[in-house]
């Protein structure tokens, strides 16, 4: 986020009129209506805000927002974010990316724009897979996908987001997914967070990987496969019947029954944005025996890139003015006269 | 001369014109340090000079091995110099090793200066000596001037109480200090340098001059009893004004500076570590207070992106690297050449291919900066000749990316990055600048329109219809620079093809058609001036074609040739891509067109391709410069009468450093 005067915009304004060109019934749209409908929300001024995406279907997003938007290439938004950031800070920048370009061709970047923690929000679309190359497993393709590169199977483990994201520093974590309701306000937490805030967002690809998060995206049960995490809250599911508690002897997360609401007798966790031991279990936290954790897993600000870059320049100018023809003589320097060669 | 290419002289006269000075001794030795300061105090002295440090890719290679020799070359003298020299008139050798890698390029009859101290029975071995040269004759066709420099420095420094290996640190000072007593150079500024340099420990300052001095007080001493004499080389006629030394890396990081300044830009760099582009990034990273924002990147991918990042935000973007470097940053280049974009890349070229040469020089990245890239992707070149031309270089580097919004690769090479020449330190009010003008809704005609159709209506119904025209060219091809931020002026740019004018995704034939068309033309239509004929006259027998650091020994070859007679003439080019305008006619006024380059004909092609013109190779690929020698004897065969025998390779010459690789 930026500081800045908050503008009256409506969801329309964030509409341009380019024919968005994503397969029917793809997450993606929805991700874009949350978006939308988000900016204005959040006072977001078009022509201070600018969305950078990388390659792939997710980075397309730009086009269809009626903002600054720099579709760049594969993998490398993280490192064209960073340029705009530190060239005009007041810039509010959101970059789109997906598991693809995120996390395997741009891997690297990602990793150093968390840790640098460069102020802008990071969408991380994953619908493991390769969509716009159609259909190839991607670095979170779950183990035995069967994609046109694996015919057979997948054998390579993988990767977690959200794991990915805190192991290289971010000092913002959330999860989300395309359809659902509570995106926004994962949005809106990630904007409030001053640094590099990283959302990794579920996405259905409707043609290569099709409902493969219905395990817990689908609404039907929805309530025993999901927890929304909320800061100062105990961490309770299904109802209120389940919840989080420490096993304080493997140092894990345990689930628990909650009995007539009483979760402190059954030893439920309140979830803290700010403890990062906490976010590390989160993240680890395996779908199946476990809910999937939902909303803010961690949030802890710490001073951002580009204000160290501003604070360096501004201490190595003090009290310097930039004399360019003093600066071109430094150094030893020597003359010769007109006089002296006339002797010789 | 003293780089005289015909029968080597014997011995140094009292007064030569030129001398030159190779500093040899273990990477460890301080060769270059002593170099430096040899070159600073040349410099002092009012003579003219160039340099060319060499040394291994190795920090700390193992000591007294071959190939951990590091070597400081200067020519010097009271005539005008453009090459740091072919073959040495004196060589200091520090230990076996070093005279070893570089005895076969000192003249016959010149100077061989060696410390005996480290002439050890394990140092020769390592060296590959089965006798002591110092001691076997084998060095009797020159002057040898051997004794225990270890053990004088030892001496000389007793006083400040430092252990023996601590003392010996100070060897190459004291080698310094004679070399100063044998030009009769000033030792006061040395001495200032070491009390600067080590302020926070006085003692090692004291022992270092005082090893300095020894030094000096051992030529006088030398001279009454021994076999060297003290030479003086009066300065060099030079114009009027202030000066400096100034090395390649230097002078591009000041013309980058002034560049920006000129286009009243603040600018970001980004870079990453990589030999020898980094001096430029260490140097930036200290000028902040010019608007400079420095950003050392996690690769070189993302230092380019950074820098297109911030050149969409409104800063001057530029990055640098050598070849293995730029070949990483080829497809961001492709990207800045889309989304049309000012870019100043810097290509500090060294040996290939992969990591190849890291510390030697070669001029193989040229068919990459004109040619390397997917797609039709033109993107204007410039190549600096020397250190202080890199200084121009860099303005003209920046004017092009600003007033053409596109990217531009500066090529310099690891010569003339490392490689120092002094200066007369430029007015920048000599400079005419070229601010830039940001658009905005007023200067695009869109005021009031808010970026979007004011009411609402576009063709689908009640979403915005666009209006903005990211893509529309001026007089000169060029597009708006629009900087996010600016009101009613909200755009998308990417690097897949887009539409004239709106830049919205657009595939269709007629449109790419019309859009690589406007990408070439815009390039081709760069304003350059015409190309100048640097010594001789037009339309004679041969045009010496060059570019890049090959300017100075191609100018003096010629200047030798056209004193003999020869109708020759030497043409350097700046403008790689596009070409100069008239330099095709100009080529084809000459009988023959030579192109001497350290490559495998690279430029000779381009010219052979625009011109279709029969121009001939001249190649040279050890990783060192031409030696004016060898130039002079290629342009010679176009008058010798036998006809097949113009152009081809040169060689690899053991008068070059290094050729380890033959010794080891």
């Amino acid at each position: 986020m930026n500081d800045m005067t908050p503008i009256t915009t409506t969801m329309k304004d964030w509409e341009t009129d380019q024919e968005v060109r994503w397969c029917p019934g793809c997450g993606d749209y929805a991700i874009l209506k949350a978006v939308q409908r988000t900016l204005p929300q959040l006072g977001c001024d078009p022509k201070n805000t600018v969305f950078v995406s990388g390659i792939g279907c997710s980075s397309r997003f730009p086009y269809y927002i009626e903002s600054y938007g720099f579709h760049t290439i594969h993998g490398r938004a993280p490192a064209v974010a960073t340029g705009i950031k530190l060239a005009n800070p007041e810039l509010d920048i959101w970059l789109v990316t997906g598991d693809g370009d995120g996390l395997s061709i741009g891997g690297n970047h990602m990793m150093h724009v968390l840790r640098r923690n460069v102020n802008m929000q990071i969408m991380l679309f994953n619908n493991e897979i390769y969509g716009l190359t159609k259909g190839q497993a991607s670095p979170t393709s779950r183990e035995g996908t069967r994609s046109p590169s694996t015919p057979l199977g997948s054998y390579d483990h993988p990767a977690k987001p959200a794991a990915f994201a805190l192991g290289s520093g971010a000092r913002f974590v959330a999860r989300g997914f395309d359809v659902s309701k509570k995106l926004p306000e994962v949005l809106i937490a990630a904007h409030a967070h001053k640094g590099a805030a990283f959302i990794e967002i579920f996405q259905n690809c409707i043609v290569y990987n099709k409902d493969v998060f219905d395990d817990f995206a689908a609404p039907k049960g929805a309530e025993a496969r999901q927890l929304w995490l909320e800061d100062g809250e105990p961490m309770l599911f299904a109802g209120g019947t389940k919840g989080l508690a420490l096993d304080a002897v493997n140092l894990a997360l345990t689930v628990v029954d909650v009995t007539d609401g009483d979760w402190q007798a059954a030893g439920v966790v309140v979830h803290d944005v700010r403890n990062r031991s906490l976010a590390h279990m989160l993240v680890e936290m395996p779908f199946g025996p476990f809910p999937m954790a939902l909303g803010v897993l961690y949030d802890h600000p710490r001073p951002t890139f580009e204000d160290a870059v501003i604070a360096e320049r501004a201490q190595a100018s003090e009290g310097k003015q930039p004399d360019l023809a003093k600066l071109l003589a430094t150094g030893q320097t020597w003359t010769v006269d007109a006089a002296e060669d006339e002797q010789v | 001369m003293a780089t005289a290419a015909t029968a080597p002289q014997d011995g140094i006269s009292d007064t030569p014109e030129a001398v030159v000075v190779r500093f040899a001794g273990d990477s460890g030795d301080g060769m270059q340090l002593t170099g430096g300061q040899f070159t600073l105090s040349t410099a002092l002295a009012g003579n003219d000079l160039a340099t060319f440090p060499d040394f291994p890719a190795e920090i700390r290679a193992p000591t007294g091995t071959l190939f951990g020799v590091s070597a400081f070359q200067i020519n010097f003298g009271s005539r005008e110099i453009n090459t740091a020299g072919d073959a040495p008139d004196v060589l200091v050798a520090m230990n076996p090793a070093a005279l070893k890698v570089n005895i076969a390029a000192l003249k016959p009859g010149g100077l061989v200066i060696a410390d005996t101290g480290a002439f050890t029975k394990r140092n020769l071995d390592k060296a590959h000596y089965d006798s002591n040269p110092l001691e076997d004759g084998s060095l009797a066709k020159f002057d040898l001037l051997a004794f225990d420099i270890s053990e004088k420095t030892i001496e000389a420094v007793k006083p400040y109480g430092l252990g023996n290996k601590d003392a010996l640190r100070s060897k190459n000072m004291w080698t310094l200090g004679l070399a100063l007593w044998l030009f009769d150079r000033d030792r006061a500024p040395i001495h200032e340098w070491l009390k600067q340099k080590f302020r926070r420990n006085p003692d090692i300052a004291d022992a270092n001059i005082a090893a300095l001095d020894a030094g000096h007080a051992y030529g006088e001493t030398a001279e009454l009893s021994g076999p060297i004499k003290q030479l003086h080389i009066p300065p060099v006629l030079s114009e009027p004004g202030l000066y400096r030394t100034v090395t390649g890396a230097e002078a591009v990081s000041l013309g980058l500076v002034a560049g920006a300044q000129l286009a009243k830009l603040p600018m970001f760099f980004g870079g990453y570590p990589i030999t020898p582009a980094s001096a430029i990034l260490h140097h930036l990273a200290r000028l902040k207070e010019f608007g400079v924002t420095t950003f050392q990147a996690e690769d070189e991918i993302a230092a380019i992106c950074a820098a297109i990042g911030a050149s969409y935000a409104g800063s001057l973007g530029v990055t640098s690297s050598s070849g293995p470097g730029i070949a990483l940053k080829t497809e961001a280049m492709g990207l800045a050449i889309m989304t049309e974009l000012p870019l100043v890349i810097v290509n500090s070229q060294r040996g290939g291919p992969s990591t190849g040469l890291p510390t030697k020089t070669e001029q193989s990245d040229l068919y990459q900066a004109v040619y390397g890239r997917n797609g039709d992707a033109p993107m204007p070149v410039i190549a600096a000749r020397s250190p202080s031309d890199s200084f121009e270089c860099a303005i003209e580097a920046c004017r092009i990316a600003v007033q053409y919004m596109t990217p531009v690769m500066l090529l310099t090479d690891g010569y003339i990055a490392n490689a120092a020449e002094p200066w007369k330190v430029p007015d920048p009010e000599t400079f005419a600048p070229f601010p830039v003008t940001f658009a905005d809704a007023d200067s695009l005609g869109l005021a009031g329109q808010g970026g979007v159709d004011a009411a609402g209506a576009g063709s689908k119904g009640d979403t915005h219809q666009s209006v903005v025209q990211p893509y529309a060219r001026d007089a000169k091809g060029a597009r708006p620079w629009i900087r996010p931020g600016t009101p009613e002026l909200m755009h998308r740019i990417g690097g897949i093809e887009k539409a004239q004018g709106t830049g919205h995704i657009d595939y269709s034939p007629d449109n790419h058609q019309a859009m690589t068309d406007a990408r070439r033309d815009k390039v081709l239509g760069v304003d350059r001036p015409d190309q100048e004929i640097a010594l001789g006259e037009p339309g004679g027998t041969l045009a010496v074609v060059g570019w890049g650091s090959t300017y100075g020994p191609i100018l003096q070859a010629v200047r030798r040739s056209i004193a003999k007679g020869r109708k020759v003439a030497h043409i350097h080019v700046r403008h790689i891509w596009p070409l100069p305008e008239n330099l095709g006619e100009l080529l084809r006024g000459f009988d023959h067109v030579l192109v001497p380059e350290m490559n495998t004909g690279q430029f000779k092609t381009v010219l052979r391709d625009q011109y279709l013109i029969d121009a001939r190779p001249l190649t040279k690929t050890s990783g060192q410069p031409f030696q004016i020698a060898e130039l002079e004897a290629a342009i010679e065969k176009y008058f010798d009468g036998i006809p097949g025998n113009e152009g081809g390779e040169v060689p690899a010459n053991d008068q070059q450093l290094p050729n380890t690789g033959s010794l080891a």
